[in-house]
């Protein structure tokens, strides 16, 4: 790397930095606990905007999983999500009514809150439906694997976003606050990602899954990014460039092996296709404040209007038996021996590969695409 | 017993040890020595804590060193049992450096003939320009008269009248100031004076530990606590300080498992594997944590599979009899432009990969890499012509994994059979007898890893069964069934004057070969081949 390269990156990072100072001014302290955090806390970093049903179960699965205190950025919360918040012992609350988008997704916001409080930290930075799963996280918690990761002069710890979701129509059943998300959505792909390198910043751009396939079969390249690297040990001269899919300095980004081997990594559940997608989508397709003015929204709410929707057709992938797996033991995709196995879904029989005889007439329409060759 | 507390902890943290252990009559605290890692502090405080103890407690016929991550995984009456089963014998790792595996960072001779005064862990770069110079400068210190450096294992078990004889060594001094600066003195001091003191040496650890690919320790975890109890040693390292289960269950006084055979083979397969794969990984899979680049010689798949580029123009049903011929998952045109031909006629197929001709084509390397890696163990085999996308190919041919057989020509025969006048699909003759025409200079370049076999149109109609001979013998899968019967024909007539009519429009079908007279219509097999 040359001199002028590595000046334009240590520019670029100083100015995001930068940003991310000046953003202060848009967050008001709520509850400030943060006089609580001792020198080896794990931190965790989220920005919320009404997603009250889903925070009893995120925090008793991170504070059991080893996570010693919450910073929250509520962005203008309706729902009594932010009182909710403001009353729990270990969790401090900022407040913004400033616009998500000019935050750059909250990104700007949550560097601020690392910088002043996360140095020298473990921290997560997460949104409140991912649920962090690493090899042997059943019997070794958070700390444990912070612990190792310092041992091995490790600084951050890749994953890929893995996306659940449920067996039918996502209107089916109702998400009560406090449930278990992955009772109702075990379902994930098991073999469908693709992945290149970003050569500027050097880590893996990984695509695919269910919302690739159900959403952006005729755009790939728009599907939604899977890579993420959530914790970090935090020092104040990282900053993260896009959401959590990637930091500066450079070498952060490199959570992968080149040479063959496989480094030690994890995945972060998306708990998002439950029955309240549909509202979020429905009133983010008139917001415009999430990436690329909401795309991947649109695609949602479109697909969800139409004949075949999200449900309808992931319902009929998964019915035919096409191989798409359970929350189960999954060596295949992201090469772990061991996965947590929550309380609720339990674990079918592992299946191998599609062995149910095909169901043509559960197809449904317009996908005749398959015309015999010749 | 004697514990040698690092002078860098705080005091706090020490006199609440003192007050904790000051009822106790049989542990001593020794003096405090401020420790380094890999330095020579360390030696300093072992040996330091050793002459305490032994002054202080004349009974002691053998030291065992731990440390503060070290746990005793047999009961303690074992030990002592085990070593006054063994009372001249002094337990500990020594082996000369020429025989060393274990070395991590390319040091292993040189760590006694350079000097390292720079601390690796706080003055890295100093450390490696300090030992680059004294490479280039072909510095090599020498051992003092009558020492051979060894190494091994700093967790020894050494019998009192040796580690007498250590400590009373009379060219102490000049040992010291060799020692002091040879890298990792703790892994070399003891290792090497032994062989000059002990009357009888065995030469492994009492104390169970496992090393990463960088040379880093293992933890141990409560998830290891089954695997351990059954562990041929008597203590281990490290343990993780959060690991309840484990200090629990070894040190609460639990009555210990007695381990019906000692299966050193359980923790010895389990970190090997997690070695294996922290360096070699599983072929094929790309994922968050690896992602082999363009130099990288291992196989981009998971298993060897079969691809067949024509074979479908010339035999009928052929997807089937190679199903039924090579007992292997049969897939039609993969890369078919108008969409994915899975084996499996449903919509899908494993793993959540779909049809959709344009999600496959944006990654076409990591559709194929999913699909096998998925579908292991079963052999798969797929179909491939000039027609179909061909991104694949670079992969194919550069693929250890991919048996390729081709006949080439075959672009000619779906034309044919559109009836259609020569004038007409001339243009599209020549587009695609240029592609299989760059996949065949790809297969035969230097640097093609695949197995590749080529036949042109001619031989195969002059020879029907030459092709199928191959792949019978080329892919005796295990369960395949006895072959008997092969598969008929399709029909080539007019094949030689649509050629020639291409060759009258000015175009040269030159990878076709040869065709003369158009083909029998039936293949025959002798009846040896018939098995």
């Amino acid at each position: 790397m040359g001199i002028f390269t590595a000046l334009k990156f240590r520019i670029e990072r100083r100015k995001r930095q930068i940003r991310a100072i000046r953003k202060r001014r848009e967050l008001t302290p709520v509850a400030n606990r943060t006089a609580q955090i001792g020198p080896d806390a794990i931190l965790a970093f989220l920005t919320i905007r009404n997603e009250k049903p889903r925070l009893p179960y995120f925090l008793d699965y991170y504070r059991a999983l080893g996570v010693d205190h919450f910073l929250f950025v509520d962005n203008g919360s309706t729902d009594g999500g932010a009182e909710y918040l403001a009353d729990q012992p270990d969790v401090s609350l900022w407040h913004t009514d400033a616009w998500y988008r000019e935050s750059r997704f909250g990104t700007d916001w949550l560097n601020w809150l690392k910088f002043r409080y996360g140095h020298g930290h473990w921290t997560l930075t997460l949104d409140p439906d991912e649920f962090l799963v690493y090899p042997f996280c059943d019997t070794r918690p958070l700390p444990a694997l912070c612990g190792w990761l310092d041992q091995s002069d490790i600084r951050t710890f890749g994953t890929l976003l893995l996306d659940l979701y449920p067996r039918g129509p996502l209107s089916a059943q109702t998400y009560r606050e406090g449930d278990n998300p992955f009772e109702q959505a075990p379902w994930f792909d098991a073999a469908n990602y693709t992945i290149t390198k970003n050569h500027k910043y050097g880590n893996l751009w990984i695509q695919g899954g269910p919302r690739a396939r159900a959403y952006f079969e005729d755009a790939p390249h728009e599907a939604p990014s899977l890579n993420k690297i959530p914790l970090v040990k935090w020092d104040r001269k990282f900053t993260y460039v896009s959401s959590t899919h990637m930091l500066l300095p450079r070498g952060l980004n490199r959570v992968y092996d080149e040479a063959g081997g496989e480094k030690a990594t994890g995945c972060l559940l998306h708990a998002k296709f439950l029955d309240t997608l549909e509202d979020k989508a429905a009133e983010e397709v008139t917001r415009r404040q999430h990436f690329a003015r909401g795309r991947e929204y649109d695609a949602y709410y479109r697909k969800d209007a139409g004949e075949d929707g999200l449900g309808h057709h992931i319902q009929n992938a998964s019915t035919a038996g096409n191989g798409l797996k359970r929350l189960a033991l999954c060596q295949r995709v992201i090469g772990h021996e061991r996965w947590l196995c929550y309380d609720g879904p339990r674990r079918p029989r592992p299946r191998r590969r599609c062995c149910t005889p095909p169901c043509r007439t559960g197809l449904p329409g317009g996908h005749s695409r398959r015309q015999t060759y010749q | 017993m004697v514990i040698h507390v690092d002078k860098r902890t705080s005091d706090a943290a020490f006199f609440d040890l003192v007050a904790r252990v000051s009822g106790v009559a049989n542990i001593h605290l020794a003096p405090r020595i401020a420790c380094d890692w890999g330095t020579w502090s360390l030696v300093e405080a072992s040996r330091s804590a050793s002459a305490y103890l032994l002054a202080r407690a004349p009974m002691v016929r053998h030291v065992q060193l731990i440390s503060g991550a070290c746990l005793p995984i047999r009961p303690v009456p074992e030990l002592v049992a085990y070593l006054d089963a063994h009372p001249d014998t002094d337990f500990i790792e020594s082996v000369t450096t020429k025989d060393v595996t274990w070395t991590k960072g390319g040091l292993s001779e040189e760590r006694f003939t350079l000097t390292f005064p720079f601390a690796w862990k706080r003055q890295r770069r100093l450390f490696d320009i300090w030992v680059e110079v004294q490479r280039r400068l072909g510095r090599a210190r020498r051992a003092p008269e009558g020492l051979t450096p060894h190494m091994g294992s700093q967790w020894w078990c050494l019998t009192r009248e040796t580690l007498e004889r250590i400590l009373a060594d009379p060219n102490g001094p000049s040992y010291d100031r060799y020692f002091s600066r040879v890298w990792i003195p703790d892994e070399g001091y003891y290792a090497t004076l032994v062989r000059r003191h002990a009357r009888k040496i065995e030469s492994r650890s009492l104390t169970l530990s496992k090393f990463d690919f960088q040379g880093k320790p293992h933890l141990f975890y409560d998830d290891h606590l089954a695997m351990l109890q059954t562990a041929p040693a008597f203590f281990v390292r490290k343990i993780w300080p959060g690991s309840r289960k484990l200090y629990g269950a070894f040190l609460g006084g639990l009555p210990v498992q007695q381990p019906a055979t000692p299966r050193a083979t359980d923790v010895d397969r389990t970190f090997d594997a997690a070695i294996t794969r922290r360096t070699r990984g599983r072929a094929g899979l790309n994922m968050t944590g690896r992602f082999p680049n363009e130099r990288f010689e291992g196989a981009g798949t998971a298993a060897p599979y079969a691809v067949f580029h024509g074979f479908d123009e010339i035999y009928r049903d052929f997807p089937s009899w190679t199903a039924k011929a090579l007992g292997a998952t049969t897939h039609g045109h993969l890369f078919a432009p108008e969409g994915v031909e899975f084996s499996d006629v449903s919509r899908d197929f494993a793993g959540g990969l779909t049809a959709a001709p344009r999600l496959r084509d944006y990654n076409p390397d990591a559709f194929l890499a999913n699909l096998l890696r998925t579908t292991t163990p079963d052999y798969q085999t797929f179909l491939f012509a000039a027609r179909d996308q061909q991104a694949i190919t670079d992969f194919l041919a550069r693929d250890a994994h991919a048996t390729i057989a081709v006949i080439s020509g075959t672009w000619a025969l779906p034309l044919m059979r559109t009836g259609q006048p020569a004038q007409v699909l001339r243009r599209q003759a020549a587009r695609l007898q240029q592609r299989e025409v760059r996949f065949l200079e790809l297969l035969r370049e230097r640097r093609t890893r695949a197995r590749v076999q080529i036949w042109n149109l001619a031989e195969v109609v002059e020879t029907p069964a030459a092709p199928l001979r191959a792949v019978l013998n080329d892919h005796s899968v295990p369960g395949a069934n006895a072959l008997t019967v092969m598969p008929g024909l399709r029909d080539m007539g007019g094949l030689v004057a649509f050629l020639q009519d291409l060759r009258n429009m000015g175009m040269n079908p030159h990878t076709a070969g040869p065709v003369f007279a158009e083909t029998r219509p039936q293949v025959r097999l002798s009846a040896q081949e018939r098995g």
